[in-house]
């Protein structure tokens, strides 16, 4: 036996892209944020052939985690099938031989831009969030030093405040994507960019969730079973965007996110978000064996953790 | 000193006047503050009693607004100690404190009203949310409890509640300090802390901002320290008055005391100055 027979032959890329260092660091980093649940660790971004802004936080992070085991589901803005969710898919999927995917039930890890499945996800499963901006106390101080100050104080007081003003101008929460949510009772995060709609899908979830930002430099994580809970009043609830009155028009699904779709005459019909789920649904109508699995919402709009959303 | 146990004519021992035989809330030993070469504050002892109303006066530059700023424990002293006798931190110096302790010790038993309404408040945020984020920061997640606390402090402080909800940018002048002050009003501090509040104002306004400030002291008692040029402002509100100059106590007495009858030259030439 020689040393030739022990060690890989040397080849031009590194498995999954990354070389051993870069994927080294990336899952020390990824450890720690979880045995740190909301605390963004930061980590040195590497170049990817893609530029800063279009998933590449996620994508170092999906490189660093998978293996010739896994299979991978990836999404943009809840579709599988947009230009960016595909480039990806196919990057990673070369890069490390990886099994693809448009079935939530059936990845092992999800990169998602915007959206988190509407299928409920389990043990075992990781869920990759592409960040753009991780700092939830940005519009509360342009410094970042302060900011890490304040959250090192749990000096979060200038959130709620921003809630009242919010409600005494306008009525109501108005915060759309990455409302912001208290972690562990510990670290306010901005789960960016996610609908409100997703946010409660992050408490006490059976997955595990991993938020990172390229551009910023910076990952977080929510271990599985972790509480996460939106910023709210004691008397003035959160609410996620209400889905009334909306049918899908291919399935005519409800109670999940939509997405709106503008017609020339001016009117406008709905669409599930999430493609992948939608396409099931389809198959299931037209009589194909196919899993569905449960949602977070059921048919009634009832989320699964009882309770959790107060009205 | 007077002796205040010697025996009266009809052999009667004296009371001691209040505000002697309580322990002072407030009490600084040798304050120092320096900036470079400049010498802000020099040895600078000081004793605030439960109720009382200080003033500092003395021309600018003489060290008041840092005096107050180091009271308020917005900066480090470079020297000396200070003591607050509230309930967790009696006996202790501030300036020992960690940042997140100074900031509860901010955030609970001080209250403070800059000159500059911008250094008080969150210009881009209504005056009912500024008076309620004091609140927020002491734990209040209750929106309707913070609103109706928000009211009351504006109340307090004589804002027109019909403007609650404008920015304060959208306010007068005046009216900004009262929102400054239900600020610091609204967690009914043990410190009240007045740098130059009526300063930015017209004579008119600042006669009704004064009178507010002097209604809400009598009312509430709180021990309050005001920093002011103005000798007129020192002479409506304070019990007693501290003289400073370059950073030093020139002269400390009750308010008609120094101000009809100063001893140090350079107080003589301040009150003489004002007439």
């Amino acid at each position: 036996m020689n040393l030739s027979d022990l060690s890989t032959p040397t080849r031009d890329y590194s498995y999954a892209f990354l070389d051993a260092f870069a994927k080294r660091e990336l899952r020390r980093r990824i450890l720690k944020a979880i045995a740190i649940p909301g605390y963004q660790v930061p980590y040195a971004s590497r170049e990817l052939p893609i530029a800063r802004g279009w998933g590449t936080g996620g994508l170092q992070v999906s490189l660093s985690l998978v293996g010739p085991q896994d299979t991978i589901k990836v999404i943009d803005q809840g579709d599988d099938q947009s230009v960016n969710a595909a480039n990806l898919r196919r990057f990673i999927a070369r890069m490390s031989g990886v099994a693809t995917t448009f079935d939530t039930l059936a990845a092992t890890v999800i990169q998602s831009r915007h959206r988190v499945p509407e299928e409920i996800l389990s043990e075992g499963q990781i869920l990759v969030l592409q960040v753009p901006d991780p700092e939830p106390l940005r519009r509360a101080t342009p410094s970042m030093t302060i900011a890490r100050e304040m959250h090192a104080d749990a000096d979060y007081a200038v959130m709620w405040l921003n809630l009242y003003e919010q409600i005494v101008r306008y009525g109501e929460f108005t915060g759309g994507a990455s409302y912001p949510v208290l972690v562990h009772s510990r670290y306010v995060m901005s789960p960016s960019p996610i609908p409100r709609w997703d946010n409660p899908k992050l408490h006490q979830a059976a997955h595990l969730t991993l938020l990172s930002a390229g551009r910023e430099k910076r990952l977080y994580a929510v271990p599985p079973y972790t509480d996460v809970r939106p910023l709210e009043f004691e008397d003035v609830f959160f609410k996620v965007e209400s889905q009334y009155g909306r049918r899908d028009r291919m399935t005519g699904a409800t109670h999940k996110f939509m997405d709106e779709i503008a017609h020339a005459d001016g009117s406008s019909t709905f669409s599930l978000s999430d493609t992948g789920y939608q396409d099931k649904l389809v198959k299931r109508q037209s009589g194909e064996a196919v899993t569905v699995g449960a949602t977070y919402y059921d048919d009634h709009g009832e989320f699964y953790h009882a309770g959790f959303l107060k009205s | 000193m007077l002796a205040f146990s010697s025996p009266d004519a009809f052999g009667q021992p004296l009371d001691a006047p209040r505000l002697v035989m309580t322990p002072p809330l407030l009490s600084a030993r040798g304050l120092q503050r320096r900036y470079g070469a400049i010498v802000a504050l020099k040895d600078v002892d000081l004793d605030v009693y439960p109720g009382e109303v200080l003033g500092i006066v003395g021309e600018s530059g003489s060290g008041k607004s840092t005096l107050l700023r180091l009271l308020n424990l917005e900066e480090p002293a470079d020297g000396g100690s200070y003591t607050l006798a509230v309930a967790e931190y009696a006996g202790r110096d501030l300036f020992g404190l960690d940042r997140f302790q100074k900031r509860q010790m901010r955030v609970r038993h001080i209250g403070i009203v800059y000159q500059h309404p911008h250094l008080g408040l969150r210009m881009g945020t209504t005056s009912g949310g500024n008076v309620a984020d004091r609140l927020i920061l002491a734990g209040e997640r209750s929106f309707s409890r913070l609103r109706g606390a928000a009211r009351e402090a504006l109340n307090a402080s004589e804002f027109p509640l019909e403007r609650i909800d404008d920015l304060p940018r959208q306010l007068s002048g005046g009216m900004q300090q009262r929102v400054q002050l239900a600020k610091a009003i609204a967690l009914r501090p043990a410190l009240l802390l007045l740098d130059e509040p009526t300063s930015g104002l017209d004579v008119s306004v600042q006669a009704r901002v004064l009178d507010t400030l002097k209604r809400l002291q009598r009312e509430t008692r709180v021990t309050t320290v005001i920093v002011s040029h103005d000798l007129g402002v020192i002479r409506t509100l304070a019990d007693r008055v501290i003289v400073m100059r370059r950073g030093r106590v020139v002269e400390v007495g009750l308010a008609d005391q120094v101000l009809d009858d100063p001893q140090d030259a350079y107080t003589q030439q301040l009150v003489h100055a004002k007439l």
